[in-house]
């Protein structure tokens, strides 16, 4: 079974210039998403305490409300959390009580409406834990780009290093855009999710990368316009069978991998997404902007690919 | 290779396909041993509610008792409990019920995290600006004490935060002082200051003082901390240093964080001081608090004089027990003093018989609130006088305490005395509690998006790419086999984020695959013979794959690298994905597809 012709040549190269405009309208979405509406962000970037509790049965929300705001929790965000047993509640912190041991008179208030209630989870962050994983998070994510444009640029040469790095950019800006715009909550898998999608993206540029030195070195005629048309063309069938074979284990992860799991799903979904789109008109365009040609891919003899070179 | 790397793949990845056994581990506590006698004793209060354990083995010094189910596990823990007394400490937990060849093999199935197993993991912050003051204290002590000995008149030895203020009335003998103290205690700095007809001596930590003083500090609470857990009877309890500061606590199958916080966080201590008989209580309770002497209170609200020095504190006391006095019935902690507090206790007891001698609680608590949005630290010390007694005769080594007001709270302080004092505050910063039933859902979940997951791809291979998507099918079935297997011989932590990891994997995995087959394809469009083009296909995909798998590489060990806990375990997963979907889809289908066509001649490929 094939789901591209064999002889696929699509002129994808040909249509750059319209993909730079949805990439910009994109980017400028995601960037006035991120400035003006902010990332939801967990408590793990905040600080603060959760409470998820699972009741025997189902329950409404102002009853666990009104529990709550006897014992003076009147501001505490109160959702279902799955099913409608289980209660999601965020707390403020109090003045007149400690913050590690709020939790526990949020859960004792709690199983004064059922005292078979069920500690499901408790979550507390210290606002000063908060502010170091907040700067460790953008931490890894600068090691992450610097450490793959090194490798990159060692592997191949500057302006692929550029290019993949440009697309990664522009991958991480739209997947953090995303949880932006629609106010998705940002918390601590999620940033491990947006890593992810740089590794994940990458890995696909990568492919179509080493198709374009390949074709550079082995077709002698052509500008690089259509060599790299070609490169992306023959590639093509690739990204989208493994994009589509990772879509579907995520949405089965999405789907029955559980609530906590939910926006580490969703973000490795539209990264993966974004990420092959851009390894296919991002990395690309952006190789061919920079101008690369022939002569700046001629093999260095001692390289092992130097063995592929005499074929013909 | 492959056959022999797939048959230790399956028999390490064996263990997990075996039920855990809800068991009870019991830990000899202090000169208490674990032997023949304590199984037949564990037998005997098993006999007595009528419950058969499954196996009882002896392993590392510590007894692992079987159940048939976890009802069983929880009924005969009281009764255990109570057979075997305070020197034994029973802790529930799980244990796989492998047999003993595989034990034999040192095989065992995947590490649980928390977040899958269930239990508390606490991040603990350990003020060490109070360490520095302590020791600074405790300096300025021992200076009053050798300018005594040496007979140097001063005028007054205050402490500043974190320096110690010697005042002096003349030059000379401030400068005699000062070489004094830079003689004996060579680790601190001084500074000599004038001001007006006051000449200082200004003494501070020196940088090398000061870490040595918070390594100590540091390393102090985790030994304390360390008891305390040991005391609350949980099995695999794991307490390390993180960064300079910070203390990770993380108790698997730990149920009631309240009682946990309670436990942990407690700084209390006492300290023993004579009282101050020779001064009036009702001038000191008015402002003329005369020098040498401090102002208590004691529980009921009645102030009392007591001298500032401290005879013994909680840090020379090496057990604690508690009980009942035997002349009053009241609550009682029976405590024994180390070698150096025996002696001070001593001698000040043979001087200062039939004068009254006071029991200060002391109880340090650090938190954070927010005000006007920032976080600011609020520390509050409180000390309380609990007893204060009429010293009958020199007492040493052993001696009671009485003045408590229930026997909980006599077995509170016995057990915070015994497993010892805090070198400094220190609080909570992160908690993360996760209930032993969405431990199990995360499990459940987590497995079910796998082998879901696992079905699609593994479908959807089958039918694009038949008889080879069949072979990839076969690498990619391996290939968990094989990260469970790793996963269970590094006994590296499984975690949720871990899980969903190794869906990742199952996705991406087949990626190498896809792409030697398209180039296979590539090659048969071009012409070539089906042979040619399977080792033209394979070779000219390599570099692409490695290229490719290195780059997700560097992500996993960026992530592995910043991340905490749950994280971690994603990362592990991803970076041990990343390495066995190299090695069975490029070299594991390989083999297969030279089985299948490797001898024969053939003219169509089923690609």
């Amino acid at each position: 079974m094939q789901i591209l012709n064999k002889e696929a040549r699509y002129d994808l190269m040909g249509k750059r210039n319209l993909a730079l405009v949805l990439s910009g309208i994109l980017l400028l979405i995601s960037l006035g998403a991120i400035i003006v509406r902010g990332l939801n962000l967990g408590i793990d970037f905040t600080g603060g305490t959760l409470v998820e509790v699972g009741y025997p049965q189902a329950v409404e929300l102002p009853v666990v409300r009104e529990a709550l705001s006897k014992d003076g929790f009147g501001d505490a965000v109160i959702q279902h959390f799955g099913t409608s047993k289980d209660v999601l509640v965020r707390l403020a912190p109090r003045e007149d009580i400690e913050s590690a041991v709020l939790s526990d008179r949020a859960f004792t208030a709690m199983q004064s409406i059922d005292p078979n209630v069920d500690l499901r989870r408790v979550e507390f962050v210290g606002p000063q834990v908060g502010d170091e994983l907040t700067e460790d998070g953008g931490l890894a994510m600068l090691y992450a780009l610097i450490g793959i444009l090194i490798y990159v640029g060692l592997r191949f040469e500057y302006r692929f290093a550029v290019g993949s790095v440009i697309a990664l950019v522009h991958d991480v800006l739209i997947t953090i855009g995303f949880f932006a715009l629609f106010q998705v909550e940002f918390d601590l898998p999620v940033l491990a999710a947006v890593l992810a999608v740089i590794g994940y993206s990458l890995n696909d540029t990568i492919v179509v990368f080493d198709r374009i030195r390949e074709n550079f070195r082995k077709i002698r005629k052509g500008e690089a316009v259509s060599i790299i048309n070609t490169s992306v063309n023959q590639t093509l069938s690739r990204t989208l069978i493994t994009s589509g074979t990772t879509l579907l284990v995520l949405a089965a992860l999405f789907l029955f991998g559980g609530e906590i799991i939910h926006g580490f799903a969703l973000a490795l979904i539209v990264g993966v997404v974004i990420g092959t789109y851009s390894s296919i008109y991002v990395a690309s365009s952006s190789v061919l902007f920079m101008g690369v040609s022939r002569a700046d891919l001629m093999p260095v003899k001692k390289e092992d690919e130097g063995a592929q070179e005499e074929v013909p | 290779m492959v056959l022999l790397v797939v048959l230790l793949g399956g028999l390490f990845a064996l263990p997990n396909l075996f039920d855990q056994d809800p068991s009870m581990e019991i830990s000899a506590q202090r000169d208490a041993v674990i032997d023949q006698t304590t199984e037949s004793r564990v037998q005997q209060a098993l006999d007595k509610v009528g419950i058969t354990a499954k196996g009882m083995a002896q392993k590392n010094g510590k007894l692992l008792v079987r159940f048939l189910s976890s009802e069983d596990q929880l009924k005969a823990m009281d009764q255990i409990a109570a057979e075997l007394g305070e020197n034994y400490t029973p802790a529930l937990t799980l244990s796989p019920d492998l047999p003993d060849w595989l034990v034999g093999l040192g095989a065992e199935p995947m590490y649980l995290g928390l977040d899958l197993r269930g239990g508390i993991h606490v991040l603990i912050d350990v003020d060490m600006e109070a360490a520095i003051e302590q020791a600074a204290e405790r300096y300025s002590s021992d200076i009053r004490t050798l300018l005594r000995e040496n007979k140097l008149r001063y005028i007054r030895i205050s402490r500043e935060n974190e320096q110690v203020v010697v005042k002096f009335n003349n030059p000379e003998k401030r400068d005699q002082a000062s070489d004094l103290i830079g003689n004996e205690f060579r680790s601190l700095n001084l500074e000599s200051v004038d001001e007006g007809d006051a000449f200082l001596v200004l003494v501070s930590l020196s940088p090398v003082e000061r870490q040595e003083v918070q390594k100590f500090a540091l390393q102090q609470n985790i030994t304390t901390l360390r008891n305390r857990v040991n005391a609350l009877g949980i099995a695999e309890p794991l307490i390390q240093q993180q960064g300079i500061r910070r203390i990770v606590v993380q108790l698997p199958g730990a149920q009631d964080p309240a009682k946990l916080k309670e436990i942990l966080g407690a700084t209390a201590t006492l300290e023993y001081r004579l009282a101050d008989t020779e001064h009036s209580v009702e001038d000191a309770v008015n402002g003329r608090i005369p020098p040498g002497s401090n102002l208590y209170h004691e529980r009921d609200g009645q102030p009392v004089l007591l001298k500032k020095r401290v005879i013994v504190t909680g840090n020379q006391i090496v057990d604690a027990s508690s009980g009942l006095d035997q002349q009053t019935g009241q609550p009682a902690v029976f405590v024994s003093l180390d070698g150096v507090g025996a002696k001070r206790m001593r001698r000040m007891t043979n001087e200062n018989v039939g004068k009254p001698m006071a029991v200060v609680f002391i109880e340090n608590r650090t938190t954070t609130r927010i005000v006007d949005g920032e976080p600011v630290k609020v520390k509050k010390r409180v000390e309380e006088v609990i007893s204060i007694a009429t010293i009958r005769e020199p007492f040493g080594r052993r001696f009671q305490t009485t003045g408590l007001d229930t026997t909980e709270e006599a077995r509170d302080l016995a057990l915070l005395l015994r497993a010892g004092a805090l070198a400094a505050p220190i609080e909570i910063v992160e908690e993360r509690t996760i209930g032993p039933s969405l431990g199990q859902d995360s499990i459940d979940q987590g497995f079910k998006s796998v082998m879901i997951g696992l079905a699609l791809v593994m479908v959807f291979m089958a039918i694009y790419y038949r008889i080879f998507g069949l072979v990839a099918d076969m690498a990619l079935v391996m290939n968990l086999v094989l990260i469970v297997a790793i996963l269970s011989m590094l006994q590296a932590t499984l975690t949720l984020p871990g899980i969903a990891g190794i869906v990742l994997t199952v996705g991406m995995a087949v990626d190498a695959n896809v792409l030697i087959f398209q180039r296979i394809r590539e090659e048969i469009a071009n012409g070539n013979s089906p042979q040619t083009s399977i080792q033209a296909g394979y070779e000219k995909a390599f570099s692409t794959i490695i290229d490719a798998n290195i780059t997700t590489l560097i992500a996993a060990v960026v992530l592995f690298s910043f991340g905490t806990g749950p994280i971690k375990g994603f990362a592990v997963t991803l970076a041990i994905g990343i390495c066995t979907s190299m090695f069975t889809a490029i070299i594991g289908t390989r083999a297969v597809i030279n089985l299948i066509y490797g001898r024969k001649r053939v003219k169509a490929l089923a690609i």
